[in-house]
């Protein structure tokens, strides 16, 4: 049968494996056949199912820019049965990846404007995607802004890139720590994401703003945008609800008649609006 | 394309034999107070007078547990191996009534949607639906309200009904209808001019769902929700009896350096069903949970597939430990005036 | 109006409950559980040989615990829950007010546990005929025999766990079989993995199952899973000379006496 086994995950090898910040590892994952990496591609804003033969699957974005052809990355905070099952692996174990699901950002509507990025903890995987595909096509798009913040300093992840973004001319990033979360020596601002974007107040005027973090983050942020003049359609986040199966059949993602697998899991703000509260 | 025939009494204990020759069949059987579908050897098997089964026929091409693969974990890499659908045998299902006949369709179209599930299209492809339509019916029976009836042929590829004379009209449906008939040619004869409608169940019509899905879309802050589910108790009797409800969940089992991973039925009336690892539940309260049963089937299947995920055949009050019914909380939305216009808090 | 409607009317007329929680009648001619705030709905409910369902198992609920005082109508097995839970400490005496009816049809109000708990003392749990027969019959089953019996029982069993849900005693907020971290009872509902669940809920029930038979009678599948915890009560009998839910006794297999016997050791 020519037809495929849509449950049967692709074999990925774990090339490299980075501790970001405590309980949370960034794996870097090439194709165990050659063939299906060269068959495979994505797009910034998607995700997929990774999973441990014999614990099962979890889902995560692909938190590696689509430019990057010759491998995938995912980072995940260890806290469930799989995440714990994938924490304990090693460099050269060969786990299991099914994708890439649900839709994207529409980064080729954005050429010509700004771009800010708005993340908080754990959710800055989905925008690093995003972030390096952007970078990668540079000349695009006019100023990139990020907004960065964690609890902790310790709690930032990609440490290594947050330097390298700061230390690029084209990247203009502020990172932040919660009241309490600094380090002697950290140089950054203190305070909540929210509070930090009002303070830093972003023009708006051709600005795309892409909001990823926790709910409570989220719900804070939105407001200052509005304050700030983002319209309700210039303004992006993902959605994450449980998932098994990713592809609109298991039946427990959906958010009113939307289902973040296959209409998300990127929202706009006014899309965000129309749907009930079931994230 | 609806061809019709007469078939003696006689006939069908013929027909049945020729299908075993080359197929495996399945039908209702009864054990104890139980009606399920089951593999069947001989006619003499078939419960006979059953109004519903127990379990629906969906349990034949939608296992409750089935292996998407094996994997074997050797010299540092994984071997896949997947199930071999070539070997699924031809099919048939036998005695299903033409609720669950119909709902096959709202299977297929989940199971097909965008990406296609091969396991459970093969499956479907092997399998023939011998229907028969329904002379009785109970009280819990809403067939006729949500879009299909007693001699309803969606679904089936070959509808029989019992006549007066205690002959059957048969009606072929489809292609695979008429790959049957033509195994046996003999027996399908000349309809005698009995009226279908004559030999049908009676069920009124309590509500239309067209209606009702007009008015699910404004009633998402009713406190039917939380009076209707007070109830409940949260168990999967309802979604698993459903011949509609294809919820699933994924899970592996592992023995040392090889397990499986497999698919099994799960309801959304479980309070894990939604709740994320961090302890989040989107869905918090049995009402919500209630609600989104109900809009699942009414309001968001009519609108991502074309039709409704109920078919009225009623399992779920039959088996509802706690009265929940169905047909009379539709009835009781559809007169709601509970809900305020606003659509979302 | 009868006794018990009278009461509860009354209950909620004078604001003494907040709801009643009884039976009236359902679809099909069966009974369904209710939740009544007003008093003229209490001419509504019903009590007679179809309340089957044990209603005690509303008590423990998040949606119902917050809605103040409740009356419950509670047949014997309800009752005999009620003390079983309070002595498990998952209900407070002040919320709960008992409209109990006997098996003999006398109505008796409570409105402390201590009263329910002597009421409750005086009465046995006794395992019917019919089950203590089919019990017998398991047991004179060789190993092989009562294998096939039971994987022909249980095999049949898709895991909706509607025993779990109509039972009282099931109340925790997260089910062994939900632990993943080991996974302790496989998922699906193939042979193992029912016989691990089936298992497990007995066990856990043991010395706590009041033999309400609700979750039997929940069971759309008709499987007889109740002979395990009926067999029990038997098994508790003989050697503990028999089990009833106290606030003040002894939890049956939660404690210890010197001269309980030690016959399992062989």
């Amino acid at each position: 049968m020519d037809e495929k086994n849509i449950y049967v995950p692709y074999r990925m090898r774990i090339e490299k494996i980075t501790q970001e910040a405590p309980g949370v590892k960034t794996f870097r994952l090439k194709f165990v056949n050659d063939e299906d990496a060269l068959s495979f591609s994505f797009k910034a804003g998607q995700f997929g199912e990774y999973s441990i033969f014999g614990a099962g699957e979890s889902t995560f974005c692909i938190a590696s820019s689509p430019t990057r052809k010759d491998y995938i990355e995912c980072t995940f905070r260890q806290t469930g049965k799989v995440t714990s099952a994938l924490a304990s692996c090693e460099e050269g174990n060969v786990i299991g990846f099914r994708g890439p699901y649900g839709n994207i950002f529409p980064l080729d509507d954005w050429k010509g404007k700004n771009l800010l990025f708005i993340a908080g903890g754990i959710a800055l995987p989905p925008m690093r995607c995003v972030i390096w595909n952007a970078l990668d096509r540079r000349s695009e798009f006019g100023n990139i802004t990020i907004l960065y913040g964690a609890r902790t300093v310790s709690d930032l992840v990609y440490k290594h890139e947050l330097e390298e973004w700061g230390s690029r001319n084209d990247v203009k990033l502020i990172t932040t720590v919660d009241p309490g979360g600094e380090t002697p020596d950290w140089k950054g601002e203190k305070g909540f994401v929210p509070a930090v974007l009002e303070k830093m107040a972003p023009a708006s005027a051709n600005t795309i703003a892409i909001v990823c973090g926790p709910p409570v983050m989220i719900k804070y942020t939105f407001p200052v945008l509005d304050k700030l003049g983002f319209t309700d359609d210039t303004i992006y986040t993902t959605l994450e609800n449980r998932m098994k199966c990713g592809f609109g059949k298991c039946g427990r993602c959906n958010v009113g008649k939307v289902y973040v697998c296959k209409d998300g899991p990127v929202f706009t703000y006014r899309q965000l609006k129309s749907l009930p509260a079931e994230y | 394309m609806i061809e019709s025939y007469l078939l003696q009494s006689s006939s069908l204990t013929k027909l049945f034999n020729k299908l075993i020759e080359t197929r495996h069949i399945y039908a209702p059987v009864k054990k104890g107070m139980v009606t399920s579908f089951n593999r069947v050897e001989s006619l003499e098997e078939v419960a006979k007078d059953y109004i519903q089964t127990t379990i629906s026929a969906k349990s034949i091409l939608f296992l409750r547990n089935e292996i998407l693969f094996h994997y074997k974990q050797e010299n540092g890499d994984v071997k896949i191996m997947e199930p071999d659908l070539q070997r699924i045998p031809e099919l048939v299902i036998w005695g299903c009534r033409p609720c669950d006949a119909k709902s096959f369709k709202s299977l297929h179209s989940v199971f097909n949607w965008d990406y296609k599930d091969i396991i459970y299209s093969s499956r479907e492809a092997r399998s023939a639906i011998i229907s028969f339509s329904c002379n009785q019916a109970d009280e819990y029976c809403f067939c006729t309200s949500a879009g299909s009836g007693p001699g309803h042929t969606e679904g089936s590829d070959i509808l029989l009904t019992k006549l007066k004379s205690g002959d059957y009209l048969a009606e072929i449906l489809t292609e695979k209808g008429q790959l049957i008939r033509d195994m046996i040619p003999a027996i399908f004869e000349t309809p005698s001019s009995e009226s279908k409608e004559d030999n049908l169940a009676r069920i009124p019509i309590v509500f239309d769902t067209a209606g009702l899905k007009q008015k699910l879309e404004q009633a998402w802050n009713s406190e039917l929700w939380i009076t209707q589910s007070m109830r409940c108790l949260g168990c999967g009797a309802c979604a698993f009896v459903c011949p509609s409800c294809s919820c699933f969940d994924i899970q592996d089992e592992k023995h040392g350096k090889e397990g499986v991973r497999s698919r099994c039925w799960d309801s959304c009336g479980f309070s894990l069903f939604t709740r994320h690892t961090s302890g989040h539940n989107p869905r918090e309260t049995q009402a919500e949970r209630w609600r989104q049963r109900i809009m699942h089937k009414f309001s968001y299947l009519p609108d991502q597939q074309g039709f409704t995920g109920c078919t009225g055949c009623g399992r779920c009050s039959r088996a509802c430990p706690a009265d929940m019914n169905i047909r009379e909380h539709l009835a009781a939305l559809i007169n709601d005036s509970t809900s305020p216009e606003n659509r979302v808090a | 109006m009868n006794e018990y409607q009278t009461i509860a009317a009354g209950l909620l007329s004078s604001g003494t409950a907040a709801m009643v929680i009884g039976y009236s009648e359902g679809s099909a001619k069966r009974v369904r559980p209710v939740f009544f705030t007003r008093p003229e709905e209490a001419s509504t409910l019903v009590f007679d040989s179809r309340c089957v369902q044990n209603i005690a198992v509303y008590l423990t609920k998040k949606e119902i615990r917050t809605e103040g005082k409740i009356a419950i109508i509670a047949s014997l097995p309800v009752m005999r829950s009620i003390i079983q839970l309070a002595s498990e400490h998952q209900l407070s005496e002040e919320k709960i007010i008992v409209i109990g009816i006997t098996p003999s049809g006398e109505v008796k109000q409570f409105n402390g546990f201590d009263a329910l708990d002597a009421y409750v003392s005086s009465t046995t749990i006794e395992i019917e005929a019919r089950y203590r027969e089919k019990i017998e019959q398991v047991e004179k089953m060789t190993l092989t025999e009562r294998w096939n019996f039971w994987k022909n029982e249980l095999s049949a069993c898709f895991k909706c766990y509607a025993c779990r849900a109509a039972c009282p005693m099931c109340y925790c907020t997260r089910c062994t079989v939900e632990m993943n971290q080991p996974q302790w009872i496989p998922v699906p509902s193939h042979t193992l993995g029912n016989f691990e669940w089936h298992i497990m809920r007995a066990m856990h029930l043991a010395g706590r199952c009041v033999d309400c038979n609700a979750c039997a009678e929940a069971c759309p599948l008709g499987i007889p899973f109740n002979l395990l915890t009926k067999q029990m009560i038997l098994q508790f009998k003989k050697d503990f000379g028999g089990y009833n839910p106290s606030l003040k006794g002894l939890n049956i297999l939660s404690s210890y006496l010197p001269d309980d016997k030690e016959n399992f050791i062989q």
